[in-house]
């Protein structure tokens, strides 16, 4: 039984993979738009930067915190080897939520529902080292789409923004990551814009950042309004790109021009 | 307190130079910057690093602003035995961090 | 809030025309905005004088920096390294940052290899130039071109 309905939810997925109008082949991970020094400094265990939030959620994960005085450990283990492979995953659909939610707002679900304490703001510190470090654990792994159904209304809504053109410029995502990925803007080469490897540390930024700030930096980019941090649009745009680089590897903390 | 980290080999030569990494977080603001209100962000930066293996100094960098944000330094000791390693750092706020890693000599 | 939106706009307009600009002007003519300052005063007072030898001092640097901020470095010194023979100190200057002294690392014998790794800040095209202080008041120098690209997805607005 388990195999078949494993067989069958492959296809369904194999199914949605060639229904999404914009899957670029072969698919390219954005590590694979970097130069050599970049490339190089996402390997490197030691020295990647992004490794100093991976350390600092690591301790984070220990931290009793909130009225409960509970630490994610408490609950989910000590090593964090409960959360591999569920950075790929997301966003999902969580039932327990009733919508669908990236791994930021996971985060903060629980902080706020299970250890009673206040949410972690976006990009702050805190939040950036818990997902980079839940995120650590997945390294390796190809991306999995949520394959719930309860997702496919954020898809389409995904979807459709992704071919809205937008901003001053009136550019949609698709014009750069589908029609001209590989090509040049300046000296940096259009990746096919999927959200491999992230949490990363973009050396633009100089710091740490979420798959979200990145989505609001192409916002930026075509001079369009930023949506809010967490808002719809952002979570439809990232359930959308990733059920388009089903099986990208990933491996975060990623390291971005 | 700043955090960083170091790396050594897990294990060395006695007499023979081996990597020392350290990485440090640290936004290293070169004071040019201005906030998205229009306001200068002062200077801060971790400006001074030392080494010492064995309470003897091995290595020490003066940095300026030039040094990326979270500043990455490697260089090379030597150890005739097994011994502790330690890297201390500073900003120019006064406020320090520090680590540490055993060297084995094998 | 209001306020806050429209400064927020101002701010983000300025930073991207000075981004596009800076990025659209090559090399060349971004050298007349942002000029190349003399090290020599720099080098000199370390050296008190002495010519440095031209020769001894590797630098590594990408032959294309996608982004200035965090350019990986590192520097071989050809030494024994010995109580007799060493290198003191590598001193790194970037002719073009606002300020060119980037660092300065203090060695002696007991590092057994003078090599240093650092990742530095280069605000554009510009000669990246490494002093070695060499025992017996002995001096090295060794200079390295670095192109300095810029991307067009810049922003840091976007937070």
């Amino acid at each position: 039984m388990r195999p078949l309905v494993l067989l069958l939810s492959c296809a369904a997925l194999q199914c949605a993979a060639e229904d999404i109008p914009s899957r670029p082949s072969p698919l390219k991970g954005g590590i694979e738009f970097q130069g050599e020094a970049i490339r190089a400094m996402q390997a490197d265990a030691f020295g990647n930067p992004g490794m100093l939030w991976v350390d600092r959620g690591a301790a984070l994960w220990k931290a009793p915190a909130g009225a409960r005085k509970v630490s994610c450990a408490s609950c989910h283990g000590a090593d964090g080897s409960s959360m591999n492979g569920v950075a790929v995953r997301y966003p999902s659909y969580v039932a327990s939520l009733g919508g669908v939610v990236d791994l930021e707002q996971r985060v903060n679900a629980c902080v706020t529902g299970n250890q009673e304490a206040r949410a972690f703001a976006w990009e702050s510190q805190e939040l950036l080292a818990l997902t980079a470090f839940i995120a650590s654990r997945s390294r390796g792994m190809p991306i999995v789409p949520d394959p719930s159904p309860d997702s496919d209304a954020t898809y389409e809504r995904g979807r459709s923004i992704y071919f809205q053109r937008q901003g001053q410029l009136n550019l949609a995502c698709t014009n750069c990551h589908d029609a001209s990925w590989g090509k040049r803007l300046l000296s940096e080469p259009i990746s096919q814009g999927h959200p491999a490897d992230w949490p990363a540390y973009r050396l633009e930024w100089q710091a740490m950042g979420s798959l979200e700030r990145r989505l609001r930096a192409c916002y930026l980019g075509v001079r369009a309004e930023m949506p809010a941090y967490g808002s719809p649009d952002l979570v439809a745009l990232e359930v959308y790109l990733a059920r388009r680089a089903s099986g990208v590897v990933s491996n975060p903390p990623g390291v971005r021009r | 307190m700043i955090l960083g980290k170091i790396q050594v080999p897990a294990t060395v030569k006695a007499g023979e130079a081996f990597e020392v990494r350290v990485l440090v977080q640290h936004p290293m603001e070169t004071g040019f910057r201005r906030d998205l209100d229009g306001h200068a962000i002062p200077m801060h930066i971790v400006d001074k690093l030392s080494c010492t293996f064995a309470g003897r100094e091995v290595f020490r960098a003066e940095l300026g602003s030039g040094m990326s944000a979270n500043p990455y330094i490697a260089f090379f000791a030597t150890a005739s035995r097994s011994g502790e390693i330690v890297v201390e750092w500073s900003d120019d706020q006064g406020d320090k961090g520090s680590a540490r890693a055993t060297v084995n000599v094998a | 809030m209001a306020r806050d939106a429209a400064m927020r706009r101002r701010s983000f307009f300025a930073r991207l025309g000075a981004l596009l600009g800076a990025a659209a002007i090559p090399a060349r003519a971004q050298i007349r905005f942002q000029p190349p300052q003399d090290i020599t005063p720099f080098i000199m007072e370390i050296t008190k004088g002495i010519t440095p030898e031209k020769s001894g001092v590797e630098v590594e640097l990408p032959v294309l920096v996608e982004n200035g901020n965090t350019v990986p470095l590192r520097v071989r010194v050809a030494s024994p390294m010995t109580e007799a023979d060493h290198v003191k100190a590598i001193h790194v200057f970037a002719e073009r940052n606002p300020r060119p002294r980037v660092a300065s690392f203090f060695l002696g014998p007991q590092c057994g290899k003078a090599e240093v790794s650092a990742r530095v800040r280069l605000a554009g095209t510009q000669t990246v130039t490494v002093l070695a202080e060499l025992s017996g008041n002995r001096f090295r120098v060794g200079p390295r071109d670095v192109l300095v690209t810029s991307g067009a997805c810049l922003d840091d607005a976007s937070l």
